[in-house]
């Protein structure tokens, strides 16, 4: 499998790669990972003419806590993450997902903006940006702006970043007090995209009681999705189990998967209902040993 | 232990001896069909179908030909002057290099496109324009075999209908009588999927024709060189290339498994144009193309019965196959044997009557039915015997292994005439399932079994206690395409007692460098690190039908055994003349022959020939070497006791396998340790059609999951950590032994781990589940009995 | 359209002239002519064409040639030394790891990162480590193997049997 010819620029800072993205116009892409994009190049489902490698660009790659926020830099790698302490300290959702995303090679290469920047249902990243309540920094000629994760995905491949732009940075509330996340997805084998994903972060006040909910769901929608019904069911309940049961159900009620290899629709469904379960409990039992 | 005749620095059989052929490949030095380069090399690529069944209407070419470093187009139409346009298949059905006018599945070959290098070939392809007009494909062999159903090969002279050929065995009446007044009948219909042999490395070659010379070298991944060079000869005859001027080299393979056995109209294209351009042509199928074209393996439906007592004695099995073989019939079958050794499918079982049938269908599929690590539908056969002794024993409420145990073919009963004509050479069935019980611990985990459920765990209990037939074969009854399928063996030993030994089989990684040396170390004494071992040139090994089916040890390995010791009757002679004492006087032991009651007056093998070249008695020929062509006298029937243990999660119905234990019988063994690795990998080839590979194809004929992210060959992750172990019942027939086992696994883990899987659910009223079990299967059939209630 | 660049390949230079859209794996076999690395799909998936890119295992049909400008390889040529074969080399000899040996320099390209990162892994670990590569011959059994030995032997460790497990 071989690509369409294209030329190839190597930017080293980030106003020459947007200069470049406009000087090119709509044909140009970046490559970041590239685990997205030159997969989609051999198969020529992608022939862009022009593509800007930002990985020579310094400073896109870091994971931070500031301001009251989890930072992380769009060209953070996933084995990054998977490494990160803070990550692994505080954040465990990355742990859970990180580790069913494709496989160590790819991990060494694939970064998070990317990712997101693909803006398919079926990357994992979205769900947990969902649950996580992220917003991304997205910079082009006019310098930064910020767009939470809710208005980011628009359509297929589509997302809020726009011709000329870069996402550069991701940013997630930093987690605080009883604050537990968990992601798992419904795969056909290790490193599949999934079946079915579900992405939960809860956070506990001192009276049991939830203070802060987010549950996001991998591949069962045309654009990654959140669970907002079921979210609604738990803020400010007890978690007890009929709420988390009944939080399940919406989210398996909300989504709209469709039928492919991986499954049916009401497979998917039940998927979504299991897992949300799942996570709902993992999610808590996480937040009750933190903080 | 396994008891070895030499010691561990002649290496012969029972050592597990480190292999010969690692260094290259751990350095990197492998040398795989893709490695390799020649002065003046183009590169060709396919241009493919993207319909099922469609007329071509035209192929444009000329914005391909506007690109620099494209040198040619090659159609159906350009083949059709020289009369290479169709190729006979291994089943003597035909076969199309290029369509001239009609595709037959998606994917098929339309156009070759020659180039300076592969990514100029590939933008070749892309700028080829085809125009088709797309028909209704029939894509559902059932639907194939009805009257009115459109005839897909009216190329074939008088064909009215879509039926290829019908096939039967075993007392019709006879079983029919026994079903009408059995006790228990049990009765399932099942699918055996298409699924592909997905070795890492694809099919290729480089086709170097030499204008000069007129001499075609042919490199290519074949398992089977010299019937490629006969085929070869047999198509271009004609054109001039005669056998004579055919060399063809099977580099090293990365894994065959039957896929590398026919003949690809890649290669015969590349041969063409290699021939009409004089230019050394290389062809390797990117893996999608390998998925979508290559032949297929299984996609058997079986209507499998089998008949009993009520106590559980089984009486009677009937099968009735539908093979569908897409367009065209490209099995690799021996010749009388249209679905191989299906009849094989009475299994391990002691009982008197059986028929089986099966009729062949034409469909928009791309063509073949491979021997896919299987001796010609072996496992298809199999798994209908096993899951149906599964379900007879549910039926009759019996333990599945007791029912096992009480049906086995007994030790004594040996040769065994089955009821569907195979004489089993020698089995233990009894001992091999004991062990596997004991090994497992088949009582406690029972136990358990019946603690989870109480708690709504479930978990499943899986037995396939299976039989073999490899090591084709006879001569009076296995041929392909004429070519009697016996295997050969030449040993040339030098002057300084090292040796080198020629083969008419070809590895694909089973490890042929070791052991073919170890059966000549065994035989002749000689280290087997002195032994040189070479397959794969058709210029100096000696002709042999090459490696599938488990047929190399059973053959060619039987023909290393018998040429060495007819070097080693020429070694007593030697002896007797150096010593001057009679033939009679003298005897064996590894390595050298010395003076029945005088060991110190001996000779070693190393002296004796050296005297064969500098002192050998008068009268006799010089030299030390020796051809042996082996036709056995009957087929070996390894055997195997496999035993799984699933875990089913309840709620996501995904499926783990706990525990997995499979016992081989597969005779003497030549080196443990490689017969223990050949189980490991034919054990995840098992497991992976039993769960996860199947080739899918929707109604339009389009193929949904041609690639590796969606062909799922499982990874370490999906593979158990295997547990293996054995039984020796030595073939009686064969010099050393030995029974072949590099496919027991493939044939006898899927049934284990349906049945486990079934075990695991059969009390909430699920019977029977189709290959591959998928959690998404699953979850249908559980919900269809209620099971996750009507809420979900 | 093409570029020039240049890069370190088991410690010896090579600057080659290549089209943006070429595969560094195909630079690798064809132009710098080192063919142990291979190619089994054309998605991704097997990682066959596993080597090491800045030390990190990469799958390099999925990484353009000129990504690897600047940058030092290792494939599975430069694994031997003077002294001998890498400790991962050896074990995976001595263990049977390899069949066809079509997917093995990648297999050992993944498993020397592993053990970098994570000198005594569990089976598991090996297992899910890698998952990335996929192999048709072995049944993964005694790659397990092959790395927990080469692990033992990178730390001077107690070296496990390579005897099969028979019973
Ligand atoms: C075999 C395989 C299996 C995989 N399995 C999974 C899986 O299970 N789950 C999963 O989530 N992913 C999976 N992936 C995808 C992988 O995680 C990708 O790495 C990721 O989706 C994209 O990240 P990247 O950095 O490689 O992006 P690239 O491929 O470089 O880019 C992807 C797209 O985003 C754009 N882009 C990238 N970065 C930016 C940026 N900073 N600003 C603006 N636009 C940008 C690019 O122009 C391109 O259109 C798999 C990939 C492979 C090869
Ligand atoms: S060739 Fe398969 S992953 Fe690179
Ligand atoms: S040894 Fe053949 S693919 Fe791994």
């Amino acid at each position: 499998m071989i690509a369409e010819n294209f030329n190839y620029d190597a930017p080293s800072t980030l106003e020459e790669a947007i200069a470049l993205l406009h000087q090119y116009g709509d044909d140009a892409k970046i490559l970041a990972g590239g685990h997205s994009l030159v997969p989609m190049m051999k198969l020529r489902f992608a022939s862009p003419t022009h593509l800007i490698d930002i990985n020579n660009i310094p400073g896109l790659s870091y994971i931070k806590e500031e301001d009251g926020l989890l930072k992380i830099g769009a060209m953070t790698k996933e084995v990054e993450v998977e490494e990160s302490e803070i990550i692994k300290n505080k954040y465990h959702i990355f742990g859970d997902a990180t580790k069913l995303i494709a496989d160590p090679q790819v991990r060494n290469f694939g970064t998070l903006g990317g990712n997101l920047a693909h803006g398919d249902a079926a990357n994992d990243h979205p769900a947990v940006m969902f649950a996580l309540g992220a917003s991304v920094e997205i910079t082009g000629n006019q310098g930064k702006r910020t767009v939470p994760i809710d208005e980011f995905f628009h359509g297929f491949y589509m997302t809020a970043v726009q011709h000329g732009e870069v996402l550069t940075e991701i940013q997630i509330p930093a987690a605080s007090g009883n604050y537990g996340s968990a992601y798992h997805k419904a795969e056909r084998k290790v490193g599949d995209y999934a079946t079915a994903g579900v992405a939960a972060m809860v956070q506990i006040g001192a009276d049991g009681r939830c203070t802060k909910v987010g549950i996001g769901l991998t591949n069962v929608n045309s654009v990654p999705m959140r669970a907002s019904r079921s979210e609604e069911a738990l803020l400010g309940s007890d978690l007890s189990e009929a709420v988390i049961n009944q939080a399940a159900q919406y989210a398996s009620e909300d989504c709209n998967p469709s039928a492919d290899l991986r499954g049916d629709e009401d497979y998917k469904r039940h998927l979504v209902k299991v897992i949300t379960k799942r996570m709902l409990n993992l999610a808590i039992s996480r937040a009750k040993n933190q903080g | 232990m396994i008891k070895c005749k030499t010691s561990k620095e002649i290496g012969g059989m029972g050592h597990s001896k480190k292999r010969k052929e690692d260094a290259r490949f751990i350095q990197g030095k492998g040398n795989y069909v893709d490695d390799i380069k020649l002065p003046g090399m183009l590169y060709m690529d396919i241009v493919r179908s993207p319909y099922a069944y469609a007329k071509i209407k035209s192929i444009d070419a000329t914005k391909a030909l506007e690109i620099p470093g494209v040198i040619a187009v090659v159609t159906g139409k350009d083949l059709e002057k020289y009369n290479l346009h169709w190729m006979p298949t291994l089943m003597s059905d035909t076969q199309m290099v290029l369509p001239t006018d009609t595709v037959m599945y998606q994917s098929q070959e339309v156009a070759a496109v020659i180039a300076t290098d592969r990514y100029v070939a590939r933008d070749g392809k892309e700028a080829v324009v085809v125009d088709y007009e797309p028909m209704k494909p029939l894509m559902d062999p059932f639907k194939a075999m009805d009257e009115e159903a459109p005839v897909l090969r009216p190329d074939k002279e008088g064909k009215t209908d879509n039926h290829i050929w019908h096939w039967e065995v075993g007392d019709k009446e006879k079983t029919a009588d026994i079903f009408n007044s059995a006790d228990v009948v049990v009765k399932q219909q099942m699918h055996i999927p298409r699924i592909h042999v997905a070795s890492i490395e694809t099919c290729g070659c480089v086709a170097a024709y030499d204008k000069v010379e007129n001499h075609l070298t042919m490199y290519m991944t074949t398992q089977a060189p010299h019937a490629i060079r006969t085929v070869i000869a047999l198509v271009a005859g004609h054109v001039g290339l005669t056998e004579e001027k055919i060399r063809v080299i099977s580099p090293d393979i990365g894994g065959g498994f039957g896929g590398k056995v026919p003949v690809y109209p890649g290669y015969v294209i590349a041969i063409a144009v290699s021939f009409l351009t004089g230019a050394p042509i290389k062809w390797i199928e990117d893996r999608s193309e390998n998925l979508q074209a290559d032949s297929f393996a299984r996609d058997y439906h079986i209507t499998a019965e089998m008949a009993g007592t009520s106590d559980g004695k089984i009486q009677a099995t009937r099968f009735k196959v539908l093979a569908d073989h897409g367009y065209t019939d490209a099995s690799a079958n021996p010749s009388k044997f249209p679905t191989g050794l299906f009849s094989i499918g009475t299994g391990s079982y002691d009982y008197g009557a059986a028929y089986m049938e099966a009729d062949a269908v034409y469909t928009n599929k791309p063509p073949g039915g491979v021997a896919y690590r299987c001796s010609f539908r072996v496992t298809e056969a199999v798994h209908a015997i096993e899951r149906m002794t599964d379900m007879f024993a549910k039926k009759v409420g019996k333990d599945p292994a007791q029912l096992r145990m009480e049906n086995f073919i007994k030790k004594e009963q040996f040769p065994w005439a089955s009821p569907t004509g195979w004489s089993y050479d020698s089995g233990d069935y009894h001992a091999g399932l004991k062990l596997a019980m004991d090994t497992v611990g088949y009582d406690e985990l029972r136990k358990e079994q019946l603690e989870l459920r109480k708690e709504g765990k479930l978990m499943g209990i899986g037995i396939s206690t299976f039989t073999e037939v490899v090591g084709a074969g006879p001569a009076k009854d296995f041929d392909i395409l004429g070519i009697k399928m016996f295997d050969s063996a030449e040993i040339r030993v030098h002057p300084t007692g090292k040796a080198i030994a020629r083969f008419g089989t070809k590895s694909q990684g089973q490890g042929h460098e070791t052991t073919y040396a170890q059966i000549i170390a065994e035989e002749l004494g000689i280290p087997m690190e002195h032994i040189q071992i070479e397959e794969g040139d058709t210029d100096t090994a000696p002709y042999g039908l090459g490696t599938y089916a488990s047929r190399s040890t059973p053959t060619a390995g039987a023909a290393a055994a018998m040429a060495a010791r007819k070097l080693r009757d020429k070694a007593k002679k030697i002896a007797a003349h150096l010593m001057e004492v009679s033939e009679q006087d003298l005897e064996w032991e590894p390595g050298k022959f010395f003076v029945k009651g005088a060991p110190e007056k001996s000779k070693t093998i190393q002296e004796i020939v050296f005297a064969a070249y500098t002192n050998h008695p008068e009268g006799m020929e010089g030299g030390f070497e020796a051809t042996h062509y082996y036709d056995p006298p009957n087929l070996t029937f390894p055997s195997g006791a496999y035993i799984c243990i699933v875990d089913v999660d309840p709620d996501t119905c995904d499926i783990k396998v706990r525990r997995f234990v499979a016992i081989d019988d597969c005779g003497n063994i030549i080196n443990p340790m490689i017969v223990q690795g050949q189980v490991h990998g034919g054990l995840t080839q098992g497991i992976a059609p039993a769960m996860y590979e199947e080739l899918i194809y929707d109604e339009a004929g389009n193929i949904l999951n041609g690639t590796f992210m969606d062909y799922l060959v499982p990874t370490a992750v999906e593979s158990p950590s295997w547990e293996t172990g054995h039984t020796v019942t030595p073939a009686p027939h064969h010099p050393i032994g030995a029974k072949g086992v590099g496919e027991s696994p493939t044939v006898g883990a899927p049934p284990a781990i349906v049945n486990a899987i079934v075990d695991a659910v059969h009390h909430l009223g699920i019977d029977h589940l189709e290959i591959p079990v998928t959690p998404f299967k699953l979850y249908k059939a559980l919900k269809a009995k209620g099971y996750f209630g009507d809420n979900a | 359209m093409k570029k020039n660049i240049t890069f370190k390949v088991n410690g010896t230079e090579h600057s080659v002239e290549v089209e943006p859209r070429e595969l560094l794996i195909h630079v690798i076999r064809e132009k710098i002519s080192m063919t142990g690395s291979h190619i089994g799909c054309d998605t991704s998936s097997c990682g066959a064409c596993t080597i090491l890119v800045d030390g990190k295992s990469a799958k390099s049909c999925t990484l353009l040639a000129v990504q690897a400008n600047g940058k030092e390889i290792t494939t599975v040529e430069g694994l031997a030394t003077a002294e001998g074969l890498h400790p991962i080399q050896e074990g995976f000899h001595l263990n049977h790891a390899l069949h066809c040996g079509f997917c093995t320099p990648g297999m050992m390209m993944r498993a020397i990162e592993m053990l970098e990162k994570n000198p005594n892994p569990t089976e598991e670990e090996i297992r899910w480590g890698i998952a990335g590569n996929l192999c048709r011959c072995t049944g993964y059994n005694n790659i397990v193997k092959a790395i927990q030995w080469a692990s033992a032997k990178m730390q001077d460790k107690e070296l496990p049997s390579t005897e099969p497990e028979f019973v």
